[in-house]
């Protein structure tokens, strides 16, 4: 895929979360976003989403400019297919009602098709056992699983991850990292947030590094983790990777 | 003697314990009642009572049905008022608050009065069965609302941020996300709600809406026989509230689910 910032700037009252980011990349298929925490790199990820909108500054996505009105990102957020860090699921409704819902609700299938599509990737990914319980009945690790199940389930056009393991212990962790990996080689395109650099690494084909509200550095995923420029990202892979 | 305590961390009590306990405080209350009545000196008089019964079932049956229709009507102010609370625009928000502030800091008693004889009269209004319904409902929403307001409240905005990442509008996201939460949410409050709307209708015996109250103080003047007329007036209530209050209980555990 490919994406082009102009100029992004984005303020939370005094703070400065994003300042003047421009930045092209292309020909990528997994991009991961890295760097310390209130960075900025969050907070790209949700304009990416259209979950919040910049004050100043452009965004295209794979050459279509992305229109900030409410019902432009409406039908952009539908057509992506986002996982937060937690709290994905909704309490009330059981695993297989949580994927049918932007199903049935927001892309108007059939309940008869929406069931079957949810059974066919329930059965492909391990949880057709959990199909019917409540996220309170499901670990960690499951929830994200089924949450990464109801983003997939619409064909986005590509998914977004916001520090999907942050909230998990390690071996939750390996469980739903694996499941991000297995849809990458399936040739998703996605973007993660992940303070996992191991991951990052491992997932992605392009990385970008952002610190203080700047992209200070990208490139080939390669290139970025076996030869830092920028002495923050230096500093930065040097603290993560210590233990 | 640790028969008579519950045990610790929510295990279960057992049975004998809970019928053995339960019957010592019936045991007490019953002792406490009866040496009550026992010391007072009273002409007992059952029989003027019993040739009014048709009165004090007539009077209940009205009881029941204003209950109900105030329970629905208090309902449909609530959520009207639960949103308006949380509406953009000012002035509906505001008087929303001024409503529900002026209902909940006033009497129902003044709040009756001021209904039927001024604003209804003003209105042409003069079925007084109406607004008696009106009094309690417009009473009974302005707690409702809170409720309800609380319940859209708890709900984490993770979910609703997570509604806007699928793509819900936001009346999609309030039907299909937030209502149903709050619906399993407030089924206890409200049954405790409509026991005291039960109760309260009793106030509108004031402006002669002829419920279990009134009739019962119609019987009273009647027979001059006070306890005989109030003493099934208090049963009549109980044998609404406490099947109410055993519902509740049954309910809130069946709808607890973990979030």
């Amino acid at each position: 895929m490919r994406l082009d910032l102009c100029a992004i700037g984005k303020q939370f009252g005094e703070q400065h979360a994003l300042r003047d980011v421009t930045l092209s990349l292309s020909d990528f298929q997994s991009l991961a976003i890295i760097g310390p925490s209130g960075g900025g790199k969050t907070t790209l990820l949700r304009i990416i989403a259209g979950l919040t909108t910049p004050e100043t500054g452009t965004l295209s996505i794979n050459g279509q400019p992305l229109d900030f009105s409410e019902e432009a990102l409406l039908s952009h957020r539908r057509s992506i297919g986002t996982v937060f860090q937690a709290y994905n699921l909704f309490p009330h409704l059981t695993a297989r009602e949580n994927v049918m819902l932007p199903l049935v609700k927001v892309h108007g299938l059939a309940t008869q098709e929406a069931q079957e599509i949810v059974g066919a990737l329930f059965e492909r990914f391990h949880l057709a056992a959990h199909a019917h319980q409540r996220p309170g009945e499901l670990s960690g690790g499951q929830q994200q699983r089924v949450a990464i199940v109801r983003a997939i389930a619409i064909k986005p056009r590509f998914l977004i991850f916001d520090e999907p393991t942050s909230a998990l212990d390690p071996e939750m962790t390996a469980e739903v990292l694996d499941f991000i990996a297995e849809l990458r080689d399936e040739g998703r395109d996605l973007i993660i947030v992940t303070h996992n650099m191991g991951f990052a690494r491992e997932v992605s084909d392009r990385c970008v590094f952002i610190a203080n509200g700047r992209v200070l550095e990208h490139g080939p995923s390669a290139d970025v983790f076996a030869n830092p420029q920028h002495p923050l990202l230096v500093n930065f892979l040097a603290r993560v990777l210590r233990y | 003697m640790d028969f008579f305590f519950a045990p610790t961390q929510g295990r279960p009590i057992a049975r004998a314990a809970q019928v053995v306990s339960w019957g010592l405080v019936a045991v007490l209350a019953a002792a406490v009642f009866s040496f009550a009545f026992s010391q007072l000196l009273y002409g007992w008089n059952w029989d003027a009572i019993w040739q009014y019964r048709q009165k004090f079932l007539q009077g209940w049956l009205m009881t029941v049905a204003i209950s109900a229709a105030s329970l629905l009507v208090s309902l449909l102010i609530g959520v009207l008022t639960a949103l308006a609370r949380r509406s953009a625009f000012l002035p509906l928000r505001y008087s929303a608050t001024l409503y529900v502030e002026a209902i909940r800091g006033t009497p129902l008693l003044v709040q009756i009065l001021i209904l039927f004889y001024v604003v209804a009269n003003a209105f042409g209004v003069d079925n007084r069965y109406i607004v008696g319904v009106l009094a309690l409902s417009l009473f009974a929403g302005a707690y409702l609302s809170e409720m309800i307001r609380a319940g859209i409240e708890s709900i984490r905005d993770s979910q609703l941020e997570s509604a806007r990442a699928i793509g819900l509008t936001t009346a999609q996201t309030y039907r299909y996300v937030i209502f149903p939460q709050v619906v399993r949410q407030l089924i206890p409050p409200l049954t405790g709600q409509f026991a005291s709307i039960i109760k309260d209708s009793s106030l509108l015996s004031i402006i002669a809406v002829s419920e279990f109250t009134l009739n019962a103080q119609e019987v009273n003047a009647f027979t001059y026989s006070t306890l005989e007329s109030y003493l099934p007036l208090a049963a009549g209530y109980l044998l609404l509230t406490l099947p109410i209050s055993l519902i509740s209980r049954t309910l809130e555990r069946r709808f607890h689910f973990a979030t």
